[in-house]
């Protein structure tokens, strides 16, 4: 495993704006812009220090915004886990000396959009769509249709319930129940999850996650300027990502996520087995997301999510603190989930945690989930300890 | 169009564009005939169409090495979901009912998205054995859907 990655950038600022009404003031630009700020701040940087710009739309036009020249860009989009790869890319651009401070933002507001009933474009990568040709045709809810395709699959192959599932979405709320910026945070039982209305079967409203506002951003540099800086680094120990399909019917194996390449090479990199994990931000766009992160991941054998969720470890208290700021599933779900995996894991690791603060968290795993289990990203972050 | 909802009569759906590569896949279906795209070097079929082998490789400007051949339409279930609130996508192909959401693996070995249709949703199994079904498109193409294989 090639290592020369491991420990050579850190994050050193975060920010993210969420409401536990689901809706935020600002949008748009000014959002962005809001973020990386308040991310700079945090790091004791201004914007003249930034010469590294990730945005999933259009790092150009941002920067233009912005009124910076940076001399690294990325524009990738990979659906929820864009910000997983933008953290892998600026380690990888900062580790190779072509920039300084990477700057990574994400915002958006879909639900002020739809009761202040705002236009908002709807864009799907440019190039051939063969969804449209062989897809939308069959009417496939999105993005629920394909995580219920996988949901059945896992049932059917290893026996996993809609009990096992729903428990997911339990514990995650306990940690919920935990954060006063969380949408929902008022306890649920694994009952409330299946009495809940059944959407795209196996799933019911409350294995799905949420419609929110959100926005954040995090700034990045190299390990020996993270030093210099106002906040306890948080060391990039291991980045990887992989993708081995865009739409559902092309996925090799409904019940196996790229997740399986992309943890294995992200935790090799760093040096750490799953059992070094102190909190695991697994990205929850539905409870058979989190789940089949979970088996990927290493955490336990394929197959064995179910029974090994089943008894509570994920939440509070629990063996592995999952999610601890209440997830896509209770805390906010503005589309693209992945930056929020990356601020409560730097404040994990900083010991900002408050209430939810898991005791002496050195290691922390962002394992993001992009479209339909398509592109997984996965980076292990550390403190000065883990170096 | 590609990607709008049009009135085909019987049902509103998305009728699907012609693909650069799948204007053979949709001729067929005119005439009930289910095509799968092959590739002679690796003998393996290839779903969506395309002008390269996924499998081995092989890449066909002009369609060399790639062949098409009619599927038997037969193919059982790998996975499927039932949508229960048919409003949310707006199909309304099974009358505001829930409907079947299915990923089949035809008896060639390709795998492809459709729907399952005439039986109950509830008695649809992973495993099921379906056939071929035609749902007619605005313009005399007729989309793909299955249905319970006779016994």
């Amino acid at each position: 495993v090639d290592r020369t990655l491991r420990g050579a950038a850190a994050i050193v600022g975060v920010a993210d704006d969420v409401s536990p009404s689901g809706e935020l003031e600002r949008t748009g630009r000014a959002l962005e812009v809001a973020m990386v700020l308040a991310a700079l701040d945090d790091a004791g940087l201004t914007l003249g220090d930034v010469d590294g710009i990730c945005h999933a739309e259009s790092s150009m036009a941002f920067a233009e915004y912005l009124g910076i020249h940076p001399t690294f860009t990325d524009s990738t989009m990979t659906g929820g886990s864009s910000y997983e790869v933008h953290l892998e890319h600026a380690a990888a651009a900062i580790a190779a000396g072509v920039c300084d401070v990477v700057v990574s933002v994400y915002a958006s507001t879909p639900r002020s959009d739809r009761t202040q009933k705002r236009k908002v474009e709807r864009r799907f990568p440019p190039g051939p769509n063969p969804m449209a040709e062989w897809e939308w045709p069959y009417a496939m809810r999105m993005p629920m249709g394909p995580y219920a395709l996988a949901a059945t699959r896992h049932m059917h192959e290893f026996g996993t319930t809609s009990e096992q599932l729903a428990q997911i979405a339990v514990s995650t709320r306990q940690w919920a129940a935990l954060n006063p910026r969380a949408r929902y945070q008022t306890p649920i039982s694994i009952d409330d999850v299946l009495a809940s209305p059944m959407q795209t079967s196996p799933l019911h409203l409350l294995d799905c996650c949420l419609v929110t506002d959100g926005a954040g951003a995090f700034v990045m540099t190299s390990a020996e300027r993270a030093r210099t800086l106002k906040k306890p680094p948080v060391y990039v120990l291991g980045a990887s990502t992989c993708h081995d399909h865009m739409m559902i019917s092309q996925m090799p194996d409904l019940t196996t996520t790229p997740g399986a390449v992309s943890g294995h090479r992200a935790m090799g990199m760093a040096g750490v087995k799953p059992s070094d994990v102190d909190v695991l931000m697994g990205y929850d766009s539905f409870t058979i997301t989190a789940l089949l992160h979970l088996e990927d991941l290493g955490f336990c054998a394929k197959g064995e999510g179910g029974p090994f969720a089943e008894d509570g470890k994920l939440g509070p208290g629990g063996s592995l603190p999952m999610n601890t700021n209440g997830g896509g599933l209770s805390f906010t779900h503005p589309g693209m989930y992945g930056m929020f995996l990356i601020t409560e894991a730097v404040r994990q690791l900083r010991g900002e945690g408050g209430p939810r603060q898991v005791a002496d968290a050195e290691v922390a795993l962002a394992h993001g989930s992009g479209m339909v289990l398509s592109c997984m990203s996965t980076a292990v972050l550390g403190t000065e300890a883990t170096l | 169009m590609a990607g709008d909802a049009r009135d085909t009569g019987r049902t509103r759906m998305m009728e699907p564009p012609v693909g650069p590569e799948s204007a053979p896949f949709w001729e067929a279906t005119k005439e009930g005939r289910l095509l799968v795209q092959w590739c002679t070097a690796c003998d393996e079929g290839i779903f969506y169409p395309r002008a390269f082998c996924p499998t081995c490789g092989t890449a066909s400007a002009v369609g060399e090495g790639l062949e098409w051949r009619t599927a038997s339409g037969r193919a059982t279930v790998h996975s499927f979901t039932i949508e229960h609130n048919p409003a949310a996508t707006g199909a309304t192909f099974s009358g505001g009912e829930p409907y079947v959401v299915a990923l089949v693996d035809l008896e060639e070995g390709v795998r492809m998205l459709t729907n399952i249709v005439g039986c109950p949703v509830h008695e649809i199994r992973v495993g099921m054995e379906v056939s071929v079904t035609w749902e007619p498109l605005s313009d005399g193409r007729q989309l793909p859907q299955f249905m319970p294989a006779p016994s």
